[in-house]
Formats: C-alpha cells, structure tokens, sequence
C-alpha cells in the first residue's frame, strides 16, 4: 500500500504563480525518496506541502490512504528536519526532543524512555542538558533529527539537512543517517537536496523536478543509464552527458547517426524506417568515452585537461568551458593537451533524443 | 523674533556650534599639536589617535559632569543640613523626618503600585500589539496610532486624560467620555473620578500605559520579527497552538527583550511626576515620590527636605538603571 500518495497536485502563490502542477507521485512505506532539481525549481515547497507548511493549492495528498489535505501538520504523522536546524535556542537538547511529546500529553516516564532512546541512537545522551549554542553543527543537526525520531512518525522530512556542514562532515552525516534508515526499514524518509552524491547514495527512488512538474522518477541507476528526457540526462551524472547534435541515417535494431561534428555513431537503440533523417541529439556521458582511432563519436583538439589523480578531464573544442565536450579518461593523460583526439564509445552506453525526449523503448 | 524664528536661530547655532567644536578641534589637534608631517609623522599620528576620543568626548563629559555629577553631589550635601537653621548640618534629620510624614509613605505606596502596575501592563500590551499588528493587513495602521502618544509629552497626557476623566454636574451634557460612558451604561450620577480613592491611582496609571505601550510595541514588535521563523514552523510541526507557540516559543526567545523593555518603563515610573502633578497634584491619595519632592522643595521651600527625598528616588532608580544598561549591553554583543 502506498504510504503517500500525491495525485495532480499543484501550488499557485497569490492564485496566480504557478510554482508546481500537476505532481503524481506514489511513495510506498520504507522508501528514502530524494527529491532534486534546480535552484527554485520547487522542491521545498512540495516537502513543506506534504509537511503542511504550505497549502495544497489543487489535487489531492494521502498519507496512508487518509486525505490530509485540510489536516494541521501535528496530525498528518510527520516530522521534519530544516536545514537550518531550528532547534529552539531556549530549551536544552533534552527539553528540545521532548517538546513534541510534552505537548502531546505523553507521560513523563514515556518522554524520558523515548528521548533517552533516540539520544542513545544518535550518540547525543552526553549533551542532553545543554542549550543548542553549545553545540556544534554535526551535533545540532543530530538534535534535530533526533527530536523528529522520538515522535515515531509515519513520513520523516528532511530538507537540505546537511548543507550547512563542512565537506566531511556532510559524508559522515550522510552515512548516518544511511545507517539510520536501516535501523528503521520501516519508516518512510523524503529527502530533499541538491547534492547527487548525497541522493544517488542515499535514494531508494529519485524524484526529478523541473519546469514545475517531475521530470523522472527512478531509482539512482535508473536516471544515470536510462534519462527519459534531456534534462534529466544533463542533471544526473557530473560532469554533465555530452549532447551532440545530428541526424539518423540507418535505422533498424541498432541506429546509426551521422553528428554535426563530423563523427559517426552506432547507437544501440532501434528505430523505424520513419525516423529515417530525423535531427537526434546524441548522448554520451564522459566517462564512456574512450580513445579510437576508426570510426569516431567526438573529435577536437583537447583545450584543456584537469588531470585529478584517478583519472582525467578533456575539455575539447574552442568554445568556453559552459559548452565545451569533456570526456573522462583513466589515469592521467595531461599531455594529450592541444593534441586532436578521436573518442568512441560502446553502441550500448550511447543515448538517443528526439525533440528532448530519449528514443530508448521502454 | 517670533519664538518659532528664535527656536530655529537656537538650532542653527546649537547644531552649527556642536559640528564647528568637533571639525575645528580635530583640525587644531591634526594641523597644529601634532602635525603629521616631519620626523615625528608617525609618532605624532598615533598620539593624535589617542587624544581623539577624549577630544569627542569633552563636550558630553563636561555636560554630564555639571549637571549630573555636580548637582548630585550638592542635594546629598543639602539633604543633610537644615534651612531652618540657616543651613547647618544636621545629619539625618531630614530622614528621619520624612520617615515621620504619613504623607511620605503614601508616595512611596503608591510608587511601588505604579512600578507593578504600569511596566508588566505595558509591557504585555506592548507584547501583545506587536503579536497581533503583524498578523493583520492594517498592522501597520494600527501600530502607527499605538505609537502616537509617544509623541506627546507627559503633561499633554494628562490634559488629554483630564478631559476624559472630566465630570459636569447632573443634568447637564457630560464632556467627559468617561462619566458619559458610565451614565450611558446605568449609572446613577457623574463620578468625580479624580477624586475616588484608590481608583484614581489606577486612572492615573492608565495615561501612562497609554504613552508606553507603543514603545514597547514598537522594541518588541522588532524582536518577534526577528525570531527565526522555522522554530515556529518546527513548532507547528511538533503539534504546538497558537497561544503555545506565542508563550513556549516566542516569547523565550525575546525574554531578554521583554526585560530590557521592562525595566526601561520601570525606570519611567520611578520618575513619574508631570501626569500626578497635572491631573491631581497628589491630592485624594494619589501621591508619588517626585511630586512629593516637588512639593517639598518648591513649595514648602524645604530644600532639606526635598533633597532627601530626591536622593530616596535615586537610590532607588540607580540599580534598576544599572542593570537595564547591562542587559542592553549584553544585547548589543
Ligand atoms: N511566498 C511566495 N510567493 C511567490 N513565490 C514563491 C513564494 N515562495 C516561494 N516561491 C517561489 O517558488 C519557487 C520554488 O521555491 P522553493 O523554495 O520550493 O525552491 P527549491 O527547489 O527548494 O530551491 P532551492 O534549491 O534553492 O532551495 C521559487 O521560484 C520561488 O521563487
Ligand atoms: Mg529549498
């Protein structure tokens, strides 16, 4: 059964801007769906809607097979994480954790055995008497998420929990609270971010939002080998897909393109008699690429290389480095710098779009 | 020259002089006593920089010091001697006497009344305004006609205040909002409300509600807009009410706001003396400390006297004061 079910739901500020529309989406008990997308693309305010922070401006919201749409938050059985923490500056840890509890009317030997736990889990029993200004960042959003656990809820929310902490203790943090789910195979977690790491570790499924709506929903390895649309293809995977314009001269079980650029593609994906000459984009991900020297996908003279160790980065083309191809070969290759190059890659590895839209059967 | 002419010469001059000190005694110290040229420019720069601020802060430190250190010195001094005895010193006499007077205690009553009274009502009205300003369409509206009285003085207040306390003889139309509001709703005959012990203290009081509420709706109306809003959305999540989130969440965090506040209006009320002296001038109960002062100073023409009971509401002030400027101080870091 469903967990949470969101079916045309849509959010206008004012009636009038149009910020999300038409979201169907079904999330079943013990998924850690993440929720990316571009800068202001709406992510928080589908979280906050489900969290009801915000109103549902059309459509419907279910949590477990109940309507919530008119339901006040404290009721709907979730609990939120901010990314700003928000832990209340005037309570301890202990009196922050309990606050939801107390307010429920708990007893008081109840809070204590359900703070106690949750402090216990998140390795925060040491700081229960101390006010969140004398904690640090790492702790202040294990607080936060321990103040969400202790209310046992149905949906946990978090919002960009961890951009606020430092590189490495983002990958702790972020291993955590992998750890975390796992001891709760139940409960169900959204988890908005802008970061892929954080949502191809994490994700059970990946919910792509842009231009108000979902691109895709799939799991990590779904976005990366099978994007259904450009933007997809472009948002998952870094450094980002090359898109090489061209056009389909064979088609049959395996497709062949004739690129803009001068090179030849045999793509692993069939296509009818009728898509004979049709204007494709090309995909191919840099690190799929590799050296040729017959038949070629991406040619040029390599502008630019970023050698990092494990492997290295070739930027070819004039173009400034926004439009530049960039391939991803093993090793370090820096003195393949201001040489031409031919790269190839596998039929099978290659993406196909018509008018943004992958060709790829499915 | 019309008084308004004189009043704007007045602030030309004063105005005009404060900039002309401050600008001709910075270029006197960085010209003439230590010039920054020659082989002492560096030596003389730093030595400019150390005599600077004491150069900005004579004017204010001389003010002070005459009108504040000295007068405070010389009331001690006069609180202890005697005019009757053509000024000789007579230790705590005055004290002692003022300690005597029924007169004296009823000032002092009715002064601890004002200062439970007057701060926590206008502090919570204040509180209470900003809370409910902000929520509303026409907040801003509302808060400006809160904020209004601030404007006028404390004895314009009190006239105002008079008007609405205001009784006419029965039978003919009552001016006063008051007595035409309380012979609307039944009752029998105009009050002379100024006159009824002890609610003329309170009617007292309320002028000065009505003058500090809007300060302090406009310092807390600032601290509420500072309050992170996603603790009040983690409240609301946590399944808090309205009025939980406004006293458990709120209010906590702009306590130290609410002190300051607070004790700043105490410190109002520890002088209050205009809106006592206009209204009832002590009379009917109503006594406070500095019109008991003034009574005793400029009227009886006891400056021992009044003296004493002067230096009564400065210790009393003083370690409110003292701590208003801590919390302020521990604010601003
Ligand atoms: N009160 C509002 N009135 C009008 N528009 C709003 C309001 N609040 C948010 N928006 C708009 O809604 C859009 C989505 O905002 P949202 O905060 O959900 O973005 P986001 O995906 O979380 O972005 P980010 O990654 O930067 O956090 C933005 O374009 C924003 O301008
Ligand atoms: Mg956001």
């Amino acid at each position: 059964m469903a967990e949470l079910r969101l079916s045309g739901v849509a959010k206008r500020y004012g009636g009038t801007v149009e910020v999300l529309r038409d979201i169907d989406l079904e999330i079943a008990r013990g998924e850690l769906i993440v929720f990316v997308g571009p800068s202001g693309c709406g992510k928080s305010t589908l979280l906050r809607m489900i969290a009801g922070l915000e109103s549902i401006s059309d459509g419907v919201l279910e949590i477990e097979g109940r309507v919530v749409n008119d339901i006040p938050p404290a009721q709907r059985g979730i609990a939120m994480v901010f990314q700003s923490y928000a832990l209340y500056p005037h309570m301890t840890v202990r009196e922050n954790m309990a606050f939801a509890l107390k307010l429920a009317r708990k007893s008081r030997t109840e809070i204590d055995a359900a703070v106690a736990a949750a402090a216990e889990k998140l390795q925060l029993t040491d700081y229960l008497d101390r006010l969140p200004k004398a904690l640090s960042g790492g702790q202040r959003q294990r607080v936060a998420i321990g103040r969400a656990i202790v209310r046992d809820p149905k949906v946990y929310l978090f919002d960009e929990p961890l951009s606020n902490l430092d590189a490495a203790l983002r990958v702790a943090t972020r291993i955590e609270i992998a750890q975390l789910k796992e001891q709760m195979p139940d409960s169900t977690m959204i988890y908005v971010t802008h970061d892929q790491v954080e949502a191809m570790t994490l994700a059970s499924r990946i919910v792509v939002l842009a231009n108000k709506g979902i691109a895709q929903v799939g799991t990590p390895l779904e976005l990366y080998d099978s994007p259904e649309n450009e933007f997809v293809a472009r948002f998952i995977g870094s450094p980002a897909m090359n898109l090489l314009a061209g056009r389909i001269t064979q088609s049959g079980a395996q497709t062949r393109v004739a690129l803009d650029g001068g090179g030849q593609a045999l793509v692993a994906i069939p296509t009818g008699a009728e898509d004979l000459g049709a204007a494709v984009n090309l995909g191919v991900r840099p690190e799929d690429l590799e050296e040729t020297t017959g038949d070629y996908v991406l040619g040029g003279r390599v502008a630019i290389t970023e050698a990092l160790g494990e492997h290295t980065l070739l930027y070819l083309g004039e173009e400034g480095p926004g439009d530049a191809r960039i391939a991803k070969l093993p090793g370090t290759r820096s003195a393949l710098r201001g040489t031409d190059i031919r790269l190839t890659a596998r039929p099978d590895k290659l993406h196909l779009f018509r008018d943004g839209r992958s060709m790829k059967p499915r | 020259m019309s008084p308004a002419l004189q009043g704007l010469v007045m602030i030309v001059l004063g105005v005009g002089g404060c900039v002309g000190y401050f600008y001709g005694a910075n270029l006197l110290l960085d010209r003439v006593i230590f010039p920054a040229r020659g082989a002492q420019a560096g030596r003389n720069i730093n030595r400019a920089n150390l005599v600077r601020p004491w150069l900005f802060l004579l004017p204010a430190l001389v003010a002070l010091s005459l009108y504040l250190v000295y007068p405070v010195i010389e009331t001690l001094r006069l609180s202890l001697t005697d005019r009757s005895q053509g000024g000789a010193f007579v230790g705590l006499a005055n004290y002692r006497q003022m300690a005597a007077e029924p007169k004296f205690w009823e000032a002092m009553r009715n002064n601890l009344m004002w200062l439970v009274v007057v701060p926590a009502l206008s502090t919570g009205f204040g509180l209470l305004a900003a809370q409910l300003t902000d929520r509303i369409r026409w907040g801003n509206i509302a808060k400006s006609i809160i904020f209004m009285p601030m404007a006028i003085s404390f004895v314009g207040a009190a006239v105002i205040w008079k008007l609405v306390y205001d009784a006419r003889p029965e039978g003919t139309e009552q001016i006063g909002v008051l007595n035409a509001l309380y012979l609307w709703l039944g009752g029998a005959e105009p009050q002379q409300w100024l006159t009824l012990i002890p609610a003329n203290t309170f009617l007292l009081m309320i002028v000065l509600i009505w003058v500090q509420t809007g300060f302090a709706m406009v310092i807390l109306s600032a601290a509420l807009r500072g309050i992170p809003e996603d603790t009040i959305e983690a409240a609301i999540i946590d399944g808090a009410g309205p009025m939980q989130v406004f006293f458990r969440i709120k209010v906590p965090q702009i306590a130290s706001t609410i002190v300051v506040v607070w004790t700043t209006i105490t410190l109002v009320v520890l002088k209050v003396f205009d809106i006592v002296f206009a209204m009832t001038n002590g009379q009917w109960g109503t006594q406070v400390l500095a019109n008991y002062m003034y009574d005793k100073m400029f009227r009886a023409n006891d400056w021992g006297l009044g003296s004493a009971s002067a230096m009564v509401i400065m210790l009393l002030v003083l370690p409110i004061l003292i701590w208003n400027v801590r919390t302020a101080r521990r604010e601003m870091r």
